[in-house]
């Protein structure tokens, strides 16, 4: 039962008051219409499913409702990062060699 | 007192308080504060069960949750609890034990049989053999293994007692309450800070307990632990959880705990739980476990009578117990002289210490040379009598050459101690990796992973004062980590109980015929060094490897006693240091825990949410049947009169099409889209066009997943121009919902719209059938019901009944149809009007197996039945919902992928039997031959199919490749007794025309 | 390879047991295999196994990061069936079944397959439509699977409680009497002796840390802990891992991986006859040879490589054994552990070529692999040895993510209206 902040009511939850979304940062096109099939097709399923530190998706569904993405390291589940849906993607690089220290 | 080997005097047990209790049908008697290992030692007997493969006769090995021989099960009014160790099972009166893993008795058991085969059963025995013939392992070999496996016989009544729950916040939770643990929460609730003690045992205290001699600011130990305990519960930031054992260790610092709360009473409350799940979030840890001794290894190390030192001790001092009056005493540590030194001291005789070290240390010498003990060094023991209680030991002598023997020791209880080994469970569940510690010859704690710390002998450090400074450290520590304050408490000061000095691993050399003896290492498993080596010799290199093809650290106590013992007989056979061949992993639960605890309150209704909707009491008090649909309750059928399902569905069915029919359909999901871009997000979530729909008018819209295959469907009505109400199916509402507010907020927050669900706040009220409009007009006001004003699929709101309304008009059924949206807590009341109301129309209220009917009469489909995640809106037939001149939408690119679009996908169509009588199984398959030969594949299969009392005869829709093509032409169901003819037709049944939904 | 039988047994008791020769090797890895198989799991043993004996292929090397059969090959909960509704699938594990069937002769190691019957509670009428589609594609398909009523459900398992008040009431039940179990660890040892044997190196304690290619893009070899292996194929086999791994090939893969929980009770007598699994309110639970009842629990919900996942899974699980076996309330867990498999969109495996010459890949079992042992390593090896995919493996191909050819056994029990 991971323990989970949410950047929007700024409060820590068990995971019970969270749906867990994915890999986040899987941008939808904005025109389909464009895309070969496998385009599409790693648009669907190709998913990076990182040993390390992944960002993801949650929605404090039983909360605010909102969705915001995380980085976790996926090994030992700890969260590392949470930032609001729109920001861009941290560093991971960066974000693992403060991990590591 | 009919108690042999009672003391007169000591321990922490009332003399006054005489329990009587049951062992094997046999009435003995123990005190109050006794366990039922106490009360069956203070009786003299040892012999309490037998082992798992082998059925040697075990006796009591260990005072603590460890124990792997003493399993008992346990009767009470009508429930049944195998495995319990007798270790931990407190004494009640009244209290029924019995024996396990023995036939006839526990005194003569013809599976002891295998002792005298085990040359036949080494390791993995099983693996090599009862191979042939091919048909006998299931049929011979395996009901045999089965039968003589496992250990207590298995509860078989439903279980009466009651379990509970409770979540749980501190600053510093400390798991274990002997010297470190005690001292740790004093130095934590000091602070103030939030502090949980739990300890497995039902006292306070630990091995302090067991403790002669000790004291602690000039007090006793057991008085310095009361007066802690005193001033613990004197405060209210402390919560004392006795009988409690931390068994698991989560992520981010979750700990769980199962809690004891009736099991050691004789008549418990009925109102309480016999345990409780206490579900822990921590902000910080301190583990203060403790240690437990190690059993060695030497031939025949497992006869009854034979026990470690410490819970000898435990025994004597706690509760009063003699393990024997003549003991021997074998050892490789310091701390197992102190046992004898006690028990002398109690008039037990000591036949003598056996020490395998050449020179233990003068300052024990000379105090059993002050007692006039004998004393061997260099010294183990070589091979053990007695079968069903040790009666005497063989000595031998450790030299450079080996051992020799050095004569033999009559006893009646052996002692032995191969030293400590910190009990790291818990740490390792913390996914902390222990590190190897050479000048203690175990593994410790290495760095903490979570907010955690472990103090005292589970981290290694042994001595009273050390143990005491360890854990007033860490409680400090602890609570300025989780609530940054501080406190000096002053610290206590104690006398005695000093660090002691030694230990050993593995097997003990001995001058005995090698492949004759055996020497356990997994007592509960009977795995011998024998057994080890043996799995080295074929290869298994890995610990893990040894482990499994052994059984080795799989038993109950999950390898507590064994395991370092097993890790250096490996790395002994293998040659290679005992760190290079690793460690198993701890895992949760620390020690076996009830599945109650884990289930808890879930039970029946508590399983699992039952949504019920507004009709539900009415439905009940006419004998409606429900149907369970995701957690509703939805009214599958009205059966009067006694009629069966077949009947009441004619029935309704029939009343419908001729007259009016209520339906509650309040479970559909409903979800409000509103804003400026409310017509745009619905564009883009669905196939259809929405943005030239009317204010009034209602559209079916279909939901695709992006992959291009139907996940949902339901009529969506507008409202106003930023206001749209969608509903979706009673299985896909939370979905939907879900899937929305995932595209609205990530996908275009650019959009100006909110949503939200209004499933829970409207009840439905279907009203369908040709005198729908008659029922429902003198309820209604604010809408004109005239076929011109309000014509098929068009909304409107109004009032029904007097309460605000959104009155659909539209249809499932193909007759003329309404849906009543009433605010929910009017929806008993309408539902029971217009209940009443048909009653004047010879209508009928009906049930969502004759909704099913009518709609399949239609040919609609519905998504999950005629759907599975595989189907396009064209396989069903549905391209005409697709809006040719939208940019996107969800699936649209999925849709144009080469599968989908590929030749002879499965396709929706009716099928007609030739016998008119035959109704169709749903499921069943749809075949071009009649008698297809196996293998073949499948055209198709069966979607839908009822009997039609309307037509009268059979109908079925069903998913056929290029089925659109094949009108007219004959197909069969192949069916166990036959197969059945069927034709292939359009989808709709009823009124193909479709002029009835404008009546 | 001293064939292992009652008489051998008894022979070996005489010499106490001291001439027992290694079941494998521990050999050094060499510089250069015609095939190395990254993973040491019962599939990969099986598919170097079957490569050495069917294909005529003996320069072989199994690769393993841990010890062979560690990672979900021995935490699985080893129930076997082939019930599955596609005809793809059914085809698949049935192949594995037929195959499981006389296993233990085959390897001359006794892997225990059972097949004491796999029962599937329904418990909607939405339940009873699919299973029954499932009994009826499988009749066709030549699968063995019945329909119980929730009597005779009772009868073949006595403990089930079939009560009507309970909150989701057993109304049927689908009977595989061919599924069962098997011992898993004796799986993947029993491969082990039969391809060392058959002269397949199987390395242990040997991380792959990198899979070299040659400038035409095929595949070259593997980079290890224990230096450069070269390699004329590679088959990467390797569950949870499987997309760490292929990355290093510059494939990115249809697959999460999620933790999956499984537990067992204390050892009783024999209580539970046969394999209970009830898709809706999830719960499966069999008893082992040896007394524990073994239970299956969920999925966390979040991608984790931990082996280990939250008490609320395993919690939810065992609420819905003692609901369907109320008697089970007084028995007490004895160990909880985790594994991590790797799901597809889908929900069906992928037995396929890549687009990288010369590697393969065999994953994507998610909770279910167990069962498809010696099938899916039959058709890997073929698909490996002839570059080319065995028949019942084309399906199961990465093409299929492209196509939108899924094999989507998750959807097939979707539940609306």
């Amino acid at each position: 039962m991971l323990l989970i902040y949410c950047p929007y009511c700024e409060v820590e939850r068990p995971e019970l008051e969270f749906r867990c979304g994915g890999e986040a940062h899987i941008a939808r096109p904005t025109d389909p219409s464009t895309q070969s099939d496998e385009q599409w097709a790693d648009f669907l399923y190709m998913r990076t499913n990182t040993k390390g530190i992944y960002a993801e998706r949650w929605r404090h569904i039983h909360g605010c409702g909102r969705f915001f993405n995380a980085l976790r390291e996926t090994v030992g589940d700890k969260f590392l990062k949470v930032y609001k849906t729109g920001e861009p993607k941290p560093d991971l690089d960066a974000i693992a060699k403060e991990a590591s220290r | 007192m009919s108690q042999p080997f009672r003391t007169h005097s000591g321990g922490r047990i009332d003399r006054n308080k005489q329990l009587t209790f049951q062992f094997d049908g046999e009435e003995l008697t123990g005190v109050e504060g006794d366990t039922l290992a106490s009360a069956l030692l203070a009786n003299g007997r040892h012999l309490v069960g037998r082992s798992f493969k082998y059925h040697r006769p075990r006796g009591i090995l260990t005072a603590g949750s460890e124990e792997p021989n003493a399993l008992v099960g346990i009767y009470r009014k009508g429930d049944q609890t195998p495995n319990l160790r007798a270790t931990q099972v407190e004494l009640y009166d009244g209290l029924k034990a019995i024996s396990q893993n023995r036939f006839p008795s526990l005194d003569f058991d013809v599976g002891a049989v295998n002792d005298l085969l085990s040359p036949l059963f080494p390791a993995g025995f099983y693996y090599k053999t009862f191979m042939w013939p091919r048909a006998f392992w299931d049929r011979v070999y395996e009901p045999i293994i089965r039968a003589a496996a496992g250990l207590g016989k298995p509860p078989i009544n439903p279980d009466h007692d009651t379990y509970g729950n409770l979540y749980a916040h501190c600053d510093v939770l400390v798991i274990g309450s002997g010297p470190a643990g005690l001292a740790a929460a004093l130095a934590a609730a000091e602070t103030g800070a939030r502090v949980i003690l739990c300890d497995e045992q039902s006292e306070f205290g630990g091995s302090l307990l067991s403790e002669s001699d000790a004291t602690i600011d000039g007090k006793s130990a057991t008085e310095w632990v009361e007066d802690s305990i005193r001033s613990l519960s004197a405060k209210d930031n402390v919560t004392l959880l006795p009988r409690t054992t931390a068994f698991g260790y989560f992520a981010q610092n979750f700990v769980s705990l199962a809690e004891r709360v009736t099991e050691h009473m004789a008549d418990p409350d009925p109102a309480l739980p016999r345990e409780r799940l206490w579900q822990v979030r921590a902000k910080e840890v301190v583990i203060a476990a403790g240690a437990i001794e190690r059993p060695m290894v030497f031939p025949e190390n497992d006869r009854p009578g034979i026990m470690l030192a410490d819970a000898g001790r435990t025994y004597l001092n706690r509760y009063g117990v003699k393990v024997g009056d003549n003991v021997l005493v074998a050892t490789a540590c310091d701390t197992a002289w102190q046992a004898a030194f006690d028990l002398a001291d109690r008039g037990v005789d000591i036949a003598a210490i056996a020490d395998m070290r050449e020179k233990p240390s003068e300052a024990l010498l000379s105090v059993a040379h002050a007692r006039g003990i004998r004393v061997e060094t260099g010294c183990v023991i070589t091979g053990t009598q007695g079968r069903k209680r040790v009666s005497g030991a063989l000595l031998g002598r450790v030299t450079s050459g080996g051992v020799t023997s050095a004569g033999e020791v009559t006893c009646d209880a052996l002692l032995m101690s191969g030293g400590w080994t910190p009990t790291v469970s818990l740490y390792s569940q913390s996914r902390g990796k222990v590190v190897w510690d050479d000048t203690l010859g175990t593994f410790v704690p290495g760095a903490p992973v979570q907010n955690e710390r472990s103090a005292g002998a589970c981290a290694g450090v042994y001595g009273l004062s050390a143990t005491l400074e360890a854990g007033y450290n860490a409680g400090e520590q602890a609570a300025k980590a989780a609530t940054g304050k501080t406190a000096k408490l002053a610290r206590a000061e104690a006398n005695g109980a000093d660090a002691g000095n030694g230990g050993i691993l593995g097997a003990l050399p001995h001058d005995r015929n090698a492949s004759k003896v055996k020497a356990f290492v997994d007592y509960q498993n009977d795995v011998t060094a024998k057994d080890v080596k043996l799995a080295v010799r074929e290869g298994m290199h890995s610990i893990e490897h040894i482990k499994r093809y052994t059984t080795t650290g799989m038993a109950t106590d999950q390898g507590r006693l064994s395991n370092l013992n097993a890790l250096q007989i490996a790395s002994t056979s293998l040659g290679k240091p005992l760190t290079d061949v690793g460690l198993t992993t701890f895992r949760q639960p620390y020690t076996p825990t009830t599945f109650g605890v884990f289930a808890n309150v879930s039970r029946g209704d508590f399983f699992d949410p039952v949504r019920r909707t507004p009709s539900h009491d009415w439905v009940v008090e006419n004998d409606g049947v429900f149907e369970d649909v995701g957690q509703w309750k939805r009214t599958w059928y009205f059966p009067i009169n006694g009629e069966d399902m077949h009947a009441a569905v004619a029935r309704e069915c029939e009343t419908v099409r001729k007259s009016v029919g209520l339906f509650d359909a309040s479970t559909l999901g409903k979800i409000e889209v509103v804003g400026p871009d409310a017509a745009e997000f619905l564009e883009r979530m669905y196939t259809n066009p929405w943005k030239k729909l009317g204010v009034g008018r209602c559209r079916y819209g279909l939901l695709l997943n992006e992959a291009g295959f139907i996940i949902d469907d339901g009529v969506i009505g507008r409202l106003a121009e930023d206001r749209f109400h969608v509903t979706t199916t009673t299985g896909g509402a939370a979905h939907v919902f879900a899937t929305m507010e995932d595209y609205l907020q990530t996908e275009w927050p650019d959009l100006n719209v909110w949503i939200t669900s209004t499933t829970e706040q409207y009840a439905v009220c279907a009203v369908q059938g040709p005198k729908a409009r008659e029922v429902i007009a003198p309820f209604v006001e604010g809408i004109d019901l005239s076929p011109d004003a309000f014509p098929h699929m068009s909304v409107a709101t109004g009032t029904f009944c007097g309460v605000p309304c959104r009155l659909m008009r539209i249809s499932f059924t193909g007759e003329l149809g309404f849906e009543v949206n009433i605010p929910r807590r009017h929806g008993k009341m309408v539902w029971e009007t217009l209940a009443k109301e048909i009653e004047k129309h010879d209508g009928t209220v009906y049930g969502t197996e004759t909704m099913h009917v009518l709609r399949a009469e239609k040919g609609y489909i519905i998504v999950g039945q005629e759907t599975d995640g595989t189907v396009t809106p064209h396989d069903v037939g549905m391209s005409w919902a697709i809006g040719k001149n939208k940019f996107d939408f969800v699936g649209k690119r999925g849709l144009q992928r080469p599968d989908l679009v590929a030749e002879g996908r499965k396709q929706l169509v009716g099928l007609l039997t030739k016998d008119p009588k035959v109704v169709l199984e749903e499921g069943a398959q749809v075949t071009k031959l009649a008698n297809p030969p196996a293998g073949t594949s499948a055209e198709g299969h069966v979607t839908s199919s009822y009997h039609s009392s309307v037509l009268g005869r059979s109908i079925a829709l069903a998913m056929v490749k290029g089925g659109r093509d094949l009108m007219g032409k004959t197909l069969h169901v192949p069916m166990p007794s036959g197969a059945i003819e069927v034709e292939v037709t359009d989808t709709i049944f009823v009124d193909k025309e479709g002029g009835r939904v404008n009546g | 390879m001293k064939r292992y039988s009652f008489l051998e047994l008894a022979k070996n008791a005489f010499s106490a047991h001291q001439n027992w020769g290694r079941q494998w090797r521990a050999p050094e890895p060499k510089a250069e295999y015609d095939v190395v198989i990254v993973g040491a799991g019962g599939h990969g043993l099986g598919t170097a196994y079957y490569l050495a004996k069917e294909h005529g292929i003996k320069n072989i090397a199994v690769i393993e990061k841990g010890w062979l059969g560690g990672g979900n090959t021995g935490r699985n909960t080893t129930i076997i069936r082939s019930n599955y509704l596609w005809e793809e699938s059914a085809a698949l594990y049935n192949h594995a079944v037929k195959l499981w069937d006389g296993l233990s002769d085959e390897l001359n190691y006794n892997v225990m397959y059972s097949a004491r019957g796999v029962m599937m509670l329904a418990h909607t009428v939405h339940d009873i439509q699919v299973f029954k589609r499932h009994v009826h594609a499988n009749r066709l398909a030549g699968v063995q699977n019945e329909w119980l009523t929730p009597e005779e459900a009772k009868e073949y398992c006595p403990p089930l409680n079939i009560s009507k008040d309970i909150r989701y009431p057993v109304v049927g039940a689908a009977l595989q009497r061919v599924g069962g179990t098997a011992r898993h660890d004796a799986v993947a040892w029993g491969y082990a002796r039969a391809a060392d044997d058959l002269g397949v190196d199987i390395i242990q304690n040997c991380a792959v840390t990198g899979i070299r290619r040659a400038a035409d893009g095929s595949v070259e070899g593997v980079e290890t802990a224990k230096g450069f292996i070269k390699a004329k194929k590679v088959g990467v086999v390797a569950a949870g891992h499987t997309s760490v791994l292929m990355e290093m090939a510059g494939i990115r893969m249809p697959l999460e991986s999620n933790p999956l929980q499984a537990l067992v009770s204390e050892p009783v007598k024999p209580a539970f006859p046969c394999v209970v699994m009830s898709n809706t309110i999830h719960a499966y639970i069999s008893q082992s040879d040896k007394g524990e009842l073994v239970i299956g629990a969920g999925t966390d919900q979040f991608v984790s490589y931990s082996q280990t996942g939250g008490i609320h899974i395993t919690t939810h699980t065992i609420d819905a054994i003692c609901e369907l076996f109320p008697m089970f309330r007084r028995m007490r867990m004895l160990r909880n552990w985790g594994g991590i498999v790797d799901v597809t969109p889908d929900r069906s495996p992928i037995i396929a070529k890549t687009p990288v010459p010369g590697l393969f890949v065999n994953c994507g079992w998610g909770t279910g692999g167990f069962k498809a042992t010696p099938g899916s390593a039959h058709v890997f090896a073929h698909t490996i040895a002839k570059d080319e995919p065995h028949p019942i493996a084309a399906p199961f191909s990465l093409e299929r993510f492209r196509t939108g050819r899924l094999i989507d056994e998750a959807a097939a029990a979707a539940v609306a209206h």
